[in-house]
């Protein structure tokens, strides 16, 4: 499966014969040898059902895989953030506090309220997280990662607790910062059709390995009508074991 | 689009809500009475002083309000009053101070390092286990039947209750935000500061509201059984004398004591965790 990534000489993140074993020995082999490339600015998404090792991909990414058994080389840039699936804002900080933790100086403060204001919170700075709707805290968390400017950006299955209409209108939202920021992203996710509609390139990982690697040749904004989506949409249910009935 | 009309709902038949026999049955509460907190007091004052008027309470037994509204005064014009009162904060604020201090940073080593986990918590338990006013004797022995020795214990006591929910705190921080700092690049110190405190603010503060009641609760103890001075003196030396009206004016400063001071500690408690309040509306 040759992409067009591959052929590229930088990469953002280069994953080589990862693997990760969980339990007492000999374990579960959740990633067997598994390899992949990012390229700087490609929007990746990762498929996968459950149990497949989408997470334990990404918080090997993350560095937040302490005391699990494997081996295998990872090479990441130095700024990357990650997006969980809940927002994680800590309650006691009002919302750009948040946005600014662990940051320092005068101008990053400017640096929080842009962020705020792309995200569509501006006037929101002095609220607590529990004011916000599940949305608007997901965009706040955005906020977070983007004021530190990372060049990758690792999202595990953000948008999974949020409604249909504010899943979409998130969508649109992380396509656009990205398109702004352009960090390379690797999007974790079970919902195929966001996966097209966000993503460069989406892979399929597969009893530990990436099973499909399927570049999404449309141009963006991806309409869900279009022929070409529903093919997209066919061959990775396929691929991850989904036998739709042939609809009318 | 034309659409639109061609799914019109089906018709829902409504049936009154007043009309209909089935209507459900109410199994909340309902709304709080106003002022309802201080109907069962006033009740009770009023059922005092109607039995106290009618003659059928002994006041041997029990005096009459107004007698004991007299006695409040005659107590306050001698001085009496106020010196007792006088003693009796000084004990218990210089207790709870000491031991806030104390219970709070022992509590702090404990929970941000193992180091001081391993040193700390062990004999912390163990202490909790033993009743700290069962320890009286000893501290009679060591320290004398002067201040130092109750003022030490009820320091003791303030100090073990906020250690225990203090540590609680600490230790409990949600393992989300832990994972959070990390991914953020938080060093250690930045990670207490902006994390561990004040997500174990909540836990200091039941912490402080349990043992400001159990300061009071040694208090009484202390100031009954080995006292020259203090409100619970005056109270034994009530009972020697017979002299109850004496007695429920002192239990009605303790009253007082404790309900001020765990009101003073909510106020706080609203202010600090205000993040808090927007929870309960």
């Amino acid at each position: 499966m040759a992409t067009d990534t591959e052929r590229l000489t930088e990469a953002a993140v280069r994953v080589s014969g990862l693997v990760r074993r969980f339990g007492e020995r000999p374990g579960r082999t959740v990633l067997d040898h598994l390899d992949l490339s990012i390229a700087p600015g490609e929007f990746v998404a990762l498929l996968g059902r459950s149990g497949s090792g989408k997470s334990t991909l990404l918080r090997a990414l993350a560095g937040l895989d302490y005391d699990v058994a494997g081996s295998g080389s990872i090479e990441v840039p130095g700024r990357v953030s990650v997006v969980f699936q809940d927002s994680r804002l800590l309650p006691w900080r009002r919302v750009l506090d948040n946005v600014l933790l662990g940051l320092d100086g005068r101008e990053v403060v400017a640096g929080g309220r842009a962020a705020l204001a792309e995200v569509g919170l501006a006037g929101r700075e002095r609220a607590w997280p529990v004011e916000l709707s599940g949305g608007e805290q997901q965009r706040a968390a955005l906020a977070r990662s983007l004021v530190r400017e990372p060049e990758l950006l690792l999202a595990d299955e953000p948008f999974g607790a949020l409604d249909a209409l504010t899943r979409i209108r998130m969508h649109g939202l992380l396509r656009e910062l990205c398109r702004r920021h352009g960090p390379a992203v690797l999007l974790v996710t079970h919902d195929v059709d966001e996966a097209i509609v966000l993503a460069d390139r989406v892979l399929v990982l597969d009893a530990g390995r990436i099973a499909v690697d399927q570049p999404i040749h449309l141009p963006q904004p991806r309409s869900h009508r279009d022929p070409r989506f529903l093919e997209y949409r066919f061959q990775l249910l396929t691929a991850l074991g989904v036998e739709e009935e042939t609809a009318a | 689009m034309a659409t639109v009309q061609m799914i019109a709902p089906p018709t829902l038949r409504r049936t009154p809500a007043t009309a209909a026999p089935g209507r459900r049955r109410r199994l909340g509460l309902g709304r709080p009475i106003p002022y309802g907190r201080v109907l069962g007091p006033v009740v009770l004052l009023a059922a005092w002083s109607a039995a106290s008027a009618a003659g059928l309470l002994d006041p041997r037994v029990l005096p009459a309000p107004w007698t004991v509204v007299g006695t409040v005064r005659r107590l306050i014009e001698a001085g009496t009053l106020q010196d007792s009162l006088l003693v009796s904060l000084r004990r218990a604020a210089l207790g709870f101070a000491i031991g806030a201090v104390v219970g709070v940073a022992l509590a702090l080593v404990a929970g941000l390092s193992r180091l001081g986990e391993a040193v700390v918590d062990g004999w912390m338990q163990v202490q909790r286990a033993v009743p700290t006013l069962g320890l009286i004797p000893l501290m009679i022995l060591w320290l004398g039947i002067g201040e130092a020795f109750k003022v030490v214990i009820i320091a003791l006591v303030v100090a073990i209750t906020l250690y225990i929910q203090t540590h609680a705190g600490l230790t409990s921080i949600d393992n989300r935000y832990v994972e959070l700092a990390e991914t953020i690049g938080l060093n250690r110190l930045r990670f207490i500061r902006a994390v561990v405190l004040p997500g174990a603010l909540p836990g200091l503060f039941i912490g402080l509201r349990l043992a400001v009641t159990s300061s009071w609760i040694s208090l009484v103890v202390l100031e009954q059984i080995n006292a020259t001075s203090g409100i619970g003196y005056l109270m034994f030396q009530a009972q020697n004398y017979a002299q109850t009206d004496v007695i429920v004016v002192g239990l009605i400063i303790y009253g007082l004591f404790g309900f001020l001071s765990d009101a003073a500690l909510r106020l706080a408690e609203r202010r600090v965790l205000s993040w808090r309040r927007t929870l309960s509306g």
